[in-house]
């Protein structure tokens, strides 16, 4: 029987975090009232003209220098045609044949050895408006009563990043998605949400017999909003497709929406022709042509991006590549560890706390770790409580949380003040060992006989009469002796 | 490449150009002596000699990235066919 | 009573700075003129006298100096906030623009006052006005004649002393060819040198807007009005130098050059005649003359018919019924977009959107638009040759006088054959001055001056020059007979 692999690329869309929009100053901003961030020029009102955002264009090309991308001398802005409600001069101002930011090479490290995705292109373009469909079956658009549309979001800036067809599974390309939007976060260029629609990604997905180095037929998957459904989305993808293929049947093409709640696959359209957007260049707009002053300048600029800086954190810091992995991928996180390994000398332990505690109260809180009441210099203090055994692990737990609701205070005094201080002290652990003892002979018969697993039985009485305080280590040694 | 009735009809439906009675045939005449008249040009030897898309040679006019304050919502629905609430309604989206 | 036929710009306010007349007063004669002769002539879409009359009162309400209280006329595709601006379209009927043009914001701040929106051919597609959807203007020279277009009310408005002078707008000789047709005169300036925002698109890469007016002097005054750096559209530079008032007589040390591989197809014998006549005037006047060729041109008009109609296609695309103008109820969107479209554009437009669409559409792109615009690159060459060995070329504005209505209309190739002179211009982004000549059989004949781009200073010289030799008088002698 033959075996496939997948060939998968993805076409992403990323909206830019500017003041404005592509080619008006109104604002590219959500969540006001329908039509407030509109002008006669991203209405497409007659004899309007675009002027292209000088700041969308660095932020462009700061992602295209992140991705390792080629940046051409020119490149130029191109009208695509096509009629829709949502497109008010009914082209859209996007870039054809000479875009912005031209081939790159992008890394993706693992456990794996990791693998490289080619970067086709990135360029710059506008997005279409809202349209609200009402009226009819809610969410279908064939048959419903009427559309009512939107222009705040006409003309914002958007980077369309094309990838090679590198990309050979669901997995691979939710970890190319996730490294990918780290680091376009890391560029400042745009806060790269799923959710609120900032990273949208299509998938192209065929399949081949193993081996073989041809194309079979593609289908495009639309829009999945999330990197778990971009992975269950392909991987119910290439089934469908490895099971046409292996009753003998033949892929189509087609364009599919993946439903997550179902996990099925919806055939959009079929396409039947080829669409003809009569791409020519826009006669508006001059050609960009970034000087090599900019662009020294904006290299220069890019923060460390985070295939780097998984690998200093695994280097520098002796973390496995996974932890490196997730501590990289959130730059604030990463920030904070690196002061907290600092702070206490011993980076493993900051990464137990980082990836622990720490990441569980962020994701409560949904705070950026840099926003936390709990500074590295606060954890830091109380890592040391432990690291000298004033506090046991549980008891820090609580300290942690002391510090969380009072960012006022600091551990020791939360330790003092909840009486959280570790006992070590043998003449009072020993009385309470003597009670304990004392309280259950038969354990303690049954002990002598030879039933030894019974210490962990007795350490547990002692730790819960101590409320949790008792010094483990000095607790131990005086069974020991007791029971000897 | 003669041009066809089909030709013509598929060109207006990329304008979204709605055709009345005998307006195909009639444009396939029109259209094909005015291609006929241009399409001259297709059949010169112009390898290697660049495109203008521009009388300018100008690059890189970019605007600074400062927000001019919006028309507004009035003001934008004050010539809409249809304004529903805030918005611009228009017939069903079909296929 | 003031007789506004034949009345200069530069008298008018010559009138205004002596006190002899009042702002509103020399308002109130045009409006009279424009009641008086526009029921025959239709050279206006819209007129306001109320509004009129209101600005011209608060000019004399506030002392003025320079231009400030003279009146002008726009075409009706410079957007007018809150006035009707048609660009002479059904599918534009009743549609208020939210902005001022950057050149009717020009006249505003330079204290002119409009008296409305004149006529032309549906979105300045013609030769003619007889395709404007609201009815033709007739030449004031001789009613059963077309004005020329497309800014066809333009230039008999300012014919007729309806306006001193007035703006239209030039993509192919829509300024120059009625300038001759109507025995003024019309500058198209260097593409770049005005601003296009608010001026309805019909063909980006060629489109400018340019005054009308009775005299060179007059031309340049309203030039140094509207000559300004927009940074609202991108491909606006302004003048290179202040535009200077030209005053001189004589052509000594300028270098003239006559295309004569130009004139060998289709000229009428009393335009070549007249041409003639005043080539030999620049020499009389110092000029050095030689000959040259573009060998180019030639290919211009096909060149032309397919830039302007590709680029047309995509800026009429707009006009699709969903956020003003003119919509027709559909059942479904893209039959309301048909049905819209259908009923808004007259034949000539729907010829020109569908030669447009054609020569962008998958596999003939290259063939037509990419093959044309590879000629443009030809014609600006041979331009730039000429223009080593040359200050100015010359030639006639049109190959004809004004024809009868229904002469050209069903044969859009002999219409397109009429800008044969001018449309190079527009193809190489030139400056082109036309100025009356003389009379050939009681109409008027233009001579036109095409120079180096942003040399629009040396042309004026150059038409006043000539100008001033010719004494030809820009009244119509029909109205003049009229007019006490």
């Amino acid at each position: 029987m033959t075996t496939y692999e997948a060939v998968i690329g993805l076409e992403i869309h990323v909206q830019l975090r500017t003041r404005t929009k592509m080619f008006c100053r109104c604002p590219n901003r959500f969540g006001d009232a329908p039509n407030a961030n509109v002008c006669s020029v991203c209405l497409a009102h007659p004899g309007m003209l675009p002027v292209a955002n000088g700041e969308a264009v660095r932020q462009a090309l700061r992602v295209g220098l992140a991705l390792g991308c080629r940046i051409p001398e020119r490149s130029k802005f191109d009208r695509k045609n096509y009629f829709y409600p949502d497109s008010p001069k009914a082209y859209q101002i996007s870039q054809y044949d000479q875009p912005l930011c031209a081939e790159g090479a992008f890394q993706v490290p693992g456990e794996d050895g990791g693998f490289v995705v080619g970067i086709t292109r990135a360029h710059l373009e506008e997005d279409a408006a809202k349209t609200i469909h009402v009226g009819g079956e809610a969410g279908r658009i064939a048959g419903s009563g009427s559309s009512i549309v939107d222009f705040n979001r006409a003309g914002t800036p958007l980077l369309e990043i094309v990838t090679e067809p590198d990309l050979r599974s669901g997995e691979h390309a939710r970890r190319f998605l996730t490294l990918l939007r780290a680091t376009i976060v890391a560029t400042g260029a745009s806060d790269c949400d799923m959710e609120k629609g900032t990273l949208r990604c299509d998938a192209n997905v065929s399949i081949r017999p193993v081996g073989s180095t041809g194309f079979g037929t593609k289908c495009e998957l639309k829009n999945m909003n999330s990197f778990r459904f971009l992975e269950r989305g392909i991987a119910a993808e290439i089934a469908r497709q490895t099971a046409l293929l292996e009753v003998g049947g033949r892929v189509t093409q087609a364009t599919l929406h993946y439903d997550p709640s179902s996990e099925s696959l919806t055939v959009l359209r079929t396409k039947e022709e080829a669409d003809d957007y009569r791409y020519f260049p826009e006669p508006d707009l001059l050609p960009v042509a970034p000087s090599p002053t900019l662009l020294e300048e904006l290299r220069a600029g890019l923060p460390e991006l985070p295939v780097a800086r998984i690998a200093r954190l695994r280097d520098t810091y002796g973390l496995p590549d996974a932890t490196a992995a997730t501590i990289a991928l959130t730059p604030s996180l990463a920030d904070y560890y690196e002061e907290l390994a600092a702070l206490t000398g011993d980076p493993r332990l900051a990464a137990n706390w980082t990836m622990g505690e720490l990441s569980a109260h962020l994701n409560a809180a949904s705070l950026e770790a840099a926003a936390s009441p709990v500074t590295p210099p606060r954890l830091a203090a109380l890592i040391a409580l432990t690291v000298a055994g004033t506090v046991g692990s549980n008891a820090a737990k609580t300290v942690f949380g002391e510090l969380v609701a009072d960012p006022a205070v600091d551990a020791a005094t939360i330790v003092e003040r909840l009486g959280l201080a570790q006992v070590d002290d043998a003449d009072e652990l020993g009385a309470i060992v003597d009670a304990v003892l004392a309280a259950n002979a038969a354990e303690v018969a049954a002990f002598r006989a030879g039933k030894v697993q019974l210490i962990g039985f007795f350490t547990g009485q002692v730790m819960r009469q101590s409320g949790g305080r008792a010094d483990p280590k000095v607790v131990q040694a005086l069974l020991n002796d007791r029971l000897r | 490449m003669a041009l066809t009735e089909s030709d013509v009809r598929h060109v207006a439906r990329l304008a979204r150009l709605g055709l009345a009675a005998g307006e195909a045939e009639r444009l396939r005449g029109e259209l094909a002596s005015i291609l006929g008249h241009v399409s001259a040009i297709a059949a010169l030897d112009l390898e290697g000699v660049p495109a203008t898309s521009h009388p300018l040679d100008l690059v890189n006019v970019l605007a600074a990235d400062e927000v001019v304050p919006a028309a507004g919502v009035e003001a934008a629905l004050a010539n809409a066919p249809d304004p529903v609430a805030n918005g611009f309604r228009v017939p069903p989206i079909g296929a | 009573m003031i007789d506004t036929l034949g009345l200069t710009a530069e008298r008018a306010a010559a009138l205004l700075d002596a006190r002899e007349v009042t702002a509103e007063e020399l308002a109130g004669a045009y409006l009279a003129q424009i009641e008086r002769h526009d029921g025959e002539l239709h050279a206006f879409l819209h007129t306001h006298p109320e509004q009129t009359l209101e600005a011209a009162r608060a000019i004399d309400a506030r002392g003025r100096s320079g231009l400030q209280g003279v009146p002008v006329g726009l075409k009706d595709l410079l957007s007018t906030r809150g006035v009707p601006t048609t660009a002479g379209s059904r599918i534009l009927e009743g549609f208020l623009p939210i902005i001022d043009a950057d050149v009717v914001e020009s006249c505003r701040e330079a204290g002119l006052v409009s008296v409305g929106k004149l006529n032309m051919d549906e979105f300045a597609m013609g030769s003619s006005t007889e395709h404007s959807a609201f009815g033709p203007t007739r030449n004031p020279w001789d009613p059963r004649l077309v004005p020329g277009g497309s800014s066809g009310g333009s230039a008999a408005a300012v014919a007729a002393g309806m306006a001193p002078f007035s703006l239209g707008t030039d993509t192919g000789g829509s300024i120059r060819q009625p300038a001759a047709f109507c025995g003024i005169v019309g500058l198209k300036p260097t593409y770049g040198a005005v601003s296009r925002y608010g001026v309805v698109a019909f063909a980006s890469s060629l489109d400018q807007v340019g005054p009308f007016a009775l005299t060179v002097r007059d031309a340049a005054l309203l030039y140094s009005v509207i000559a300004r750096d927009d940074p609202r559209d991108s491909t606006n530079v302004g003048p290179r130098e202040p535009v200077s008032l030209p005053s001189g007589t004589s052509l000594a040390g300028l270098r003239i050059g006559v295309p004569t591989d130009q004139l060998a197809a289709g000229v009428d014998p009393g335009v070549r005649a007249l041409f003639d006549d005043t080539v030999a005037l620049c020499a009389a006047l110092g000029a050095e003359l030689g000959e040259t060729t573009l060998p180019h041109a030639s290919d211009g008009l096909a060149a032309y018919y397919l830039i302007a109609p590709s680029e047309a296609s995509a800026n009429l695309a707009r006009y699709d019924g969903v956020r003003y103008g003119l919509r027709v109820d559909a059942p479904d969107v893209h039959a309301m977009y048909e049905e819209t479209r259908r009923r808004g554009f007259g034949a000539e437009v729907k010829r020109r959107i569908m030669i447009g669409t054609y020569a962008l559409s998958a596999g003939y792109f290259d063939a037509y638009y990419g093959q044309a615009q590879r000629v443009r690159t030809l014609i600006c060459r041979d331009f730039a040759a000429a223009f080593e060995r040359f200050d100015a070329l010359v030639l006639p504005t049109a190959p004809s006088t004004a024809f009868a209505f229904g002469d050209k209309v069903d044969d859009p190739l002999a219409m397109y054959a009429n800008d044969v002179f001018t449309l190079p211009v527009n193809l190489a982004g030139l400056p082109g001055l036309s100025i009356p000549c003389g009379l050939s059989d009681g109409m008027p004949v233009g001579f036109q001056l095409i120079g180096p781009a942003f040399s629009e200073n040396r042309l004026l010289e150059i038409g006043h020059a000539l100008e001033q030799a010719i004494g030809f008088d820009a009244r119509p002698p029909r109205l003049s007979r009229g007019v006490a």
